[in-house]
C-alpha cells in the first residue's frame, strides 16, 4: 500500500488561481490537521502496531487460537503465496473493524435500506446471519445521487419489459453479435445528453478505463494525472505503456509547470518530442469531495495543445443546473473536453460506462479497444434502465421530475454542508459536491464511528488506509436526491452526541469561518 | 600550569616538523578553501534556455491527432445490429438467421424459468447497486451465488466479479507482483494476457499444448534457482492455463499439469470459461472431465457469460487462496457490484444445471455431431476438439496476405449468411 503526501494540500488554498475563469465563487476548504490530533493518530496506529505483533508472536507459538487460513498441508513447501508483512494490515488492523464494510443488504438501496443482521461470534473472524433483518436504516452509502435505485416506476416497468424480451443476458462481444438495437438507442441518447457528436458505452465503468485509455496513447506519450485518481485511471494508464507524470492534487501551477517542461525538454534522455500529451482528470473526487477545476484546466490544454480525459464517474447527473455535469456546472462547451467518460452506475441506478467525443474517436474506439472486441456487452435491462432514467433526466418523458431531483439534490447538499459546518466539524470538500467526507483521523473512531451510527439506524461509510492517507480517515457522506429533510437532520442530529465523547473539542481554524460566511452570502442570496 | 605545559608541547611538535611538510599542509589548506568558495558547476548549465526559446519551442510543437485517420479497414465500420432476443434464431440486419456465433452453449439465454426469477428479483430491488461491495454493495443475492457456486464446484469460497473480462484480469495481479514468475500459453486469451501485463511479473510463453517445452522452461528456471537460493525462496511461480483455449478449441492436459506442479513446486491458476458447464459429467469443467482433485488446481476462473448465459465472472478455490481478492482485487474493490437480477438468473442457471445433467451430454452430442459434418470441405479445415462447442474453420492455405484471406472468409460467411450467422475472425 502507498501513502500519499498530502501536505500540499494544507498550501492548496494559498496557491493563486486565475478567478476570471469561473462564473461563480469556487468555494473549497481542506483544513490542516491539527498537531495534537496527528501526534495521537500515529500513537495510536503504533499502539495497534505492537499488539498485532505481539499477537503474531502468540498465535505463532500456538498460544492464541489461530484463525487464519492455512496452506494445504501438501503444499507446505511451496514459496509462500502471501508475504507475512504483506498482510499484517489484514491481520491486526482491519480485522477488528471489519463489521463496518461488506455489510449485506436485502431490499432496494434506495434513500432507507433493510441490513442482513450479522453477529461475530469471534471477533470478526467469522460472520453469522442471526436471520434478522434491521428495518429502515438511514442510507448515507450508496452511491444514489438522483434516486433511481427503485424498484417500482417508470424505470422498472421499461426494465421488466425489456428483460421480457431479450433476456438478461448477451453472450457476444460488442462486434460480434452482442449489438443490438437497444445499444445503438442507448449511444444516440447519451450522446444527445452529453451535448457530444457520438458516443459508446461498456460494460463495466472500470474496464471502460483501464481498457479504453490503452487504446488512445501508447509508447512515446505522456498521460498527465492527478495525485489522487480512481484505481481504474492508474491502471489504464500503465497498461497503456505511456510515461506517466503526476500533479498535485487540483493544483494548476503544477500542472503548468509539467506540461511546459514536457514540451520543452522532450521525451527524457532522447529529447525527442512528445507524441501526444492526455491529461487525465476526474469531475468529482469521491475521496475528498472535491470538483476539478475545468475553466482553468482547459485554458491550460488550448495553451499548450494537450488532449483532456474527465472522468465523470461522480459527477454525471449530480452536478449542474441541468444533470449533465461538470461542464454544465460550470457552463462551458463539452466540444472542449476531448474525451468525456462516465458511469451509469451512480446516478442512473445501473451499471457500465460510457465515453463521447467526437465522431472520429468514437469510430476508432467501436474498432481498436480491447473492451469492444474481447468483452461482452451491456445487459439488455440495464441499458434500458440507462435509456429511461436518463429520459427522464432530460425531461423527454413529459414530466419535471428530472428537474425536480437535480434541484432537490442540490439543495439537499447545501443543507447538510451548511448544517455539518454550523455544528462545528471538518470538512473536506467542495460546497457544491454531494460527496461529503468528514474527518475522523484516529483508527479507533472509524470503528466506533460506524457502529455507533448503525445502532440508530443510520448507515454510513468509513474509510481509512490505504483508501486514505494514513493519519487521515474519514467518514463519507452521499447525499441523495431521495433525502427528505428529516432524514439529514435524523442524520445530522447523532453526529454530535456520537463524536463528543470521540473527540476533544477542537478550535475552528480561522480559515473555515470565512469559508462559512461565504457560503452563507451564496446561499442567501439564491 | 597542565595547560601552558601541552600548549608549549604542541608549539615544540610544530616546530619540530621538517619544512617539506609544511609546505605541503599549508597547500592543501588554500586548496580547501579555494574549493568551498568556487561556484558549483551544474550540468544544466551548459544548456539553459532563454525564456523566448522555451515560448518558441512551445509554440512550435504539434501533436499527433488524437486518434489516427480511418483506414480503410476490413472490418466493416458499422456493427451488426440485432433486433430481438440473441437467442437460437437471431435477426441480424433484418434477416432472420440461425443462431451460431453467440456463446450461448446451454440454451439458457431465452429460457423462461431463468426470466421469471431474473424478474422477481428486478422487482425486489431494482436494476443497479450503487455501490461497490465493501460500501452496501454486498446484496444477500451475492453471498448466495457465492456459496451456490462454491458447492457446484465443491472448493471452499468463490468470489463474483462483475464483469467476465475483469475476473482473470484483475484475479491474476492479485497474487503475482513484480519479480515473480508466471508461465503462460502462447494461445492464452486476452484478459488472461491483460492480467499478466498488469501484474508486472516476468512471463515466459511455452508452446501451445506442449509439456516438453514447459518442462524444459521449468528445468531452466530450477538452475536459476541454486544459483541464487535466497531470492529463489521468495519468488512466486505459478502456470496459468485455459480449460477449453478460446483461439484454438482445444483441450489443456490438465494431468500431467498437476504433476509438473508438485515435481516443481509451481501453482496453478485455470481459466475455465469456455469449459465450465460444458465439459464433464455434471458441468463441473476440465477438472471433472480428467478425473483431478479440485484441490490440486490454487484457483480456478471463470466468466458466467458463456454456459449460464447471465453477466459477470467468478474464482473459486480454497479460502485460503480466494479470500485475498477481497481485498486486493482490483476488479472486486474498486468497482460496482453485480446488479442482483443477473446475479438471481445465474442462480436459476445453476438451478437448471444441478437438476439436469443431461444437458451437457447433449451439446457433446451435437458438438460431434457438427465436427462430423463440418469435415472434409475442400480448402477449410476444422480445428479443436469433437466435443468444443465453440469452433474455428480456418482456411487451410493461406492466400498470402491479410487482407485476401479476410476478404475469402468474408465471401463465405456472405454465401452462407441468408441462413446461418457465424462470426469470422482472422487468425495471425
Amino acid at each position: 500500500p502507498v501513502m500519499c503526501d498530502h501536505s500540499h494540500l494544507f498550501s492548496n488554498q494559498y496557491v493563486t488561481h486565475n478567478p476570471k475563469l469561473y462564473k461563480k465563487p469556487f468555494v473549497e476548504s481542506f483544513e490542516e490537521t491539527p498537531l495534537l490530533v496527528a501526534v495521537l493518530t500515529y500513537m495510536g496506529y503504533g499502539i495497534l502496531t505492537i499488539f498485532g505483533y505481539l499477537r503474531d508472536f502468540l498465535r505463532h507459538w500456538n498460544i492464541e487460537k489461530c484463525h487464519v487460513a492455512r496452506e494445504r498441508e501438501e503444499q507446505k513447501d511451496f514459496v509462500p503465496l502471501y508475504q507475512d508483512f504483506e498482510n499484517f494490515y489484514t491481520r491486526n488492523l482491519y480485522m477488528r473493524i471489519r463489521d463496518n464494510w461488506n455489510r449485506p443488504i436485502c431490499s432496494v438501496p434506495g434513500a432507507k435500506m433493510d441490513l442482513v443482521e450479522r453477529v461475530s461470534p469471534d471477533y470478526n473472524w467469522t460472520f453469522e446471519h442471526t436471520g434478522k433483518v434491521v428495518k429502515d436504516v438511514i442510507n448515507m452509502g450508496s452511491y444514489n445521487y438522483l434516486g433511481f435505485a427503485e424498484n417500482s416506476g417508470a424505470c422498472a416497468d421499461a426494465a421488466i419489459e425489456a428483460t421480457q424480451k431479450y433476456g438478461a443476458g448477451v453472450g457476444s462481444t460488442r462486434c460480434e453479435i452482442g449489438n443490438l438495437d437497444i445499444h445503438e438507442e442507448l449511444e444516440q441518447l447519451v450522446a444527445r445528453f452529453l451535448g457530444v457528436e457520438s458516443s459508446m458505452a461498456f460494460g463495466m465503468g472500470f474496464a471502460t478505463n483501464s481498457m479504453n485509455i490503452p487504446a488512445l496513447t501508447g509508447k512515446g506519450c505522456l498521460i498527465l494525472s492527478d495525485e489522487l485518481n480512481h484505481a481504474s485511471l492508474v491502471l489504464g494508464a500503465r497498461l497503456s505503456g505511456s510515461t506517466i507524470r503526476v500533479f498535485k492534487h487540483n493544483n494548476m501551477q503544477s500542472l503548468e509547470k509539467l506540461l511546459r517542461d514536457a514540451i520543452i525538454h522532450g521525451q527524457p534522455r532522447t529529447h525527442r518530442p512528445w507524441k501526444k500529451i492526455l491529461i487525465v482528470v476526474e469531475g468529482i473526487y469521491s475521496m475528498e469531495g472535491s470538483i476539478v477545476r475545468l475553466p482553468e484546466v482547459i485554458a491550460l490544454k488550448k495553451r499548450y495543445k494537450a488532449y483532456l480525459y474527465l472522468d465523470e464517474a461522480h459527477s454525471i447527473g449530480a452536478l449542474g443546473p441541468n444533470g449533465r455535469g461538470v461542464v454544465d456546472y460550470f457552463g462551458l462547451d463539452p466540444k472542449d473536453v476531448d474525451i468525456m467518460m462516465g458511469t451509469f452506475t451512480k446516478s442512473f441506478g445501473a451499471a457500465g460506462g460510457y465515453i463521447g467525443g467526437k465522431k472520429e474517436l468514437i469510430d476508432y474506439l467501436r474498432h481498436h479497444s480491447h473492451s469492444a472486441l474481447y468483452a461482452t456487452s451491456m445487459s439488455s435491462p440495464v441499458a434500458q434502465q440507462i435509456i429511461t432514467s436518463m429520459k427522464i433526466i432530460m425531461g423527454e418523458d413529459g414530466t419535471t421530475l428530472g428537474a425536480d431531483r437535480v434541484r432537490q439534490l442540490s439543495e439537499n447538499t447545501t443543507y447538510f454542508r451548511r448544517k455539518l459546518h454550523d455544528m462545528g466539524f471538518i470538512i473536506y470538500g467542495n460546497d457544491d459536491s454531494p460527496v461529503v467526507p468528514m474527518m475522523l483521523y484516529m483508527p479507533a473512531k472509524i470503528g466506533a464511528f460506524g457502529r455507533e451510527m448503525l445502532k440508530r439506524n443510520i448507515g454510513t461509510v468509513v474509510v481509512g488506509f490505504p483508501a486514505t492517507p494514513i493519519i487521515e480517515s474519514r467518514a463519507r457522506f452521499c447525499i441523495s436526491a431521495a433525502h427528505t429533510r428529516e432524514m439529514l437532520d435524523t442524520v445530522s442530529l447523532p453526529i454530535s452526541p456520537v463524536r463528543e465523547p470521540l473527540f476533544p473539542s477542537l478550535e475552528k481554524p480561522a480559515l473555515a469561518i470565512s469559508q462559512t460566511t461565504e457560503s452563507e452570502k451564496r446561499s442567501a442570496g439564491r | 600550569v597542565h595547560r601552558s605545559e601541552c600548549e608549549w608541547f604542541l608549539v615544540s611538535v610544530w616546530l619540530c616538523a621538517p619544512a617539506y611538510h609544511l609546505i605541503l599542509e599549508g597547500i592543501l589548506i588554500l586548496w580547501i578553501i579555494r574549493l568551498l568558495f568556487s561556484k558549483t558547476y551544474k550540468l544544466h548549465e551548459t544548456y539553459k534556455l532563454t525564456e523566448k526559446e522555451k515560448e518558441d519551442l512551445i509554440e512550435e510543437w504539434q501533436p499527433e491527432p488524437l486518434v489516427p485517420l480511418a483506414s480503410k479497414d476490413c472490418l466493416s465500420l458499422n456493427y451488426d445490429v440485432v433486433t430481438g432476443p440473441p437467442s437460437h434464431k437471431i435477426i441480424i440486419n433484418g434477416k432472420e438467421c440461425i443462431n451460431f456465433a453467440s456463446f450461448n452453449f446451454l440454451g439458457l439465454l431465452d429460457n423462461e424459468r431463468v426470466k421469471e426469477k431474473a424478474l422477481a428479483s428486478l422487482k425486489k430491488y431494482g436494476v443497479g447497486t450503487c455501490g461497490p461491495r465493501g460500501f452496501y454493495g454486498t446484496f444477500d443475492v451475492h453471498l448466495e451465488l457465492e456459496s451456490r457456486l462454491a458447492k457446484f464446484m465443491k472448493t471452499e469460497e468463490a468470489i463474483i466479479y462483475s464483469y467476465g473480462f475483469a475476473t482473470i484480469a484483475s484475479a491474476i495481479p492479485a497474487y503475482s507482483k513484480r519479480g515473480d514468475i508466471i508461465f503462460v500459453d502462447e494461445a492464452a486469451c486476452f484478459s488472461i494476457q491483460k492480467g499478466l501485463q498488469a501484474s508486472r511479473s516476468f512471463i515466459k510463453y511455452f508452446k501451445h499444448n506442449d509439456m516438453e517445452d514447459l518442462e524444459r522452461l521449468l528445468k531452466e528456471q530450477e538452475l536459476e534457482d541454486q544459483k541464487n537460493p535466497r531470492k529463489a525462496r521468495v519468488t512466486r511461480k505459478f502456470i496459468v492455463v485455459e480449460g477449453l483455449y478460446m483461439n484454438t478449441a482445444d483441450i489443456c492436459p490438465l494431468p500431467e499439469l498437476v504433476k509438473l506442479k508438485y515435481k516443481y513446486k509451481v501453482r496453478i491458476f485455470l481459466e475455465e470459461s469456455l469449459s465450465f458447464g460444458v465439459l464433464g459429467e455434471y458441468g463441473r469443467g476440465v477438472t471433472e472431465h480428467f478425473g483431478v482433485d479440485i484441490d490440486d488446481i490454487d484457483l480456478i476462473s471463470a466468466n458466467m457469460e458463456n454456459a449460464i448465459a447471465s453477466i459477470g465472472g467468478f474464482c473459486c478455490g480454497r479460502s485460503f487462496v480466494i479470500d485475498h481478492q477481497r481485498l486486493s482485487g482490483q476488479g472486486y474493490c474498486f468497482s460496482a457490484s453485480l446488479p442482483p437480477m443477473l446475479a438471481a438468473a445465474a442462480i436459476e442457471a445453476l438451478n437448471i444445471m444441478e437438476e439436469d445433467p443431461d444437458i451437457f451430454a447433449i451439446l457433446r452430442k451435437k458438438s460431434e455431431h457438427i465436427h462430423k459434418a463440418l469435415q472434409g470441405i475442400s480448402g477449410l479445415k476444422l480445428v479443436g476438439e469433437p466435443f468444443a462447442p465453440a469452433r474455428h474453420l480456418q482456411l487451410e492455405r493461406s492466400t498470402g496476405s491479410r487482407e485476401s484471406d479476410m476478404q475469402l472468409l468474408r465471401s463465405i460467411v456472405d454465401q452462407v449468411s441468408p441462413d446461418v450467422h457465424v462470426q469470422y475472425l482472422v487468425q495471425c
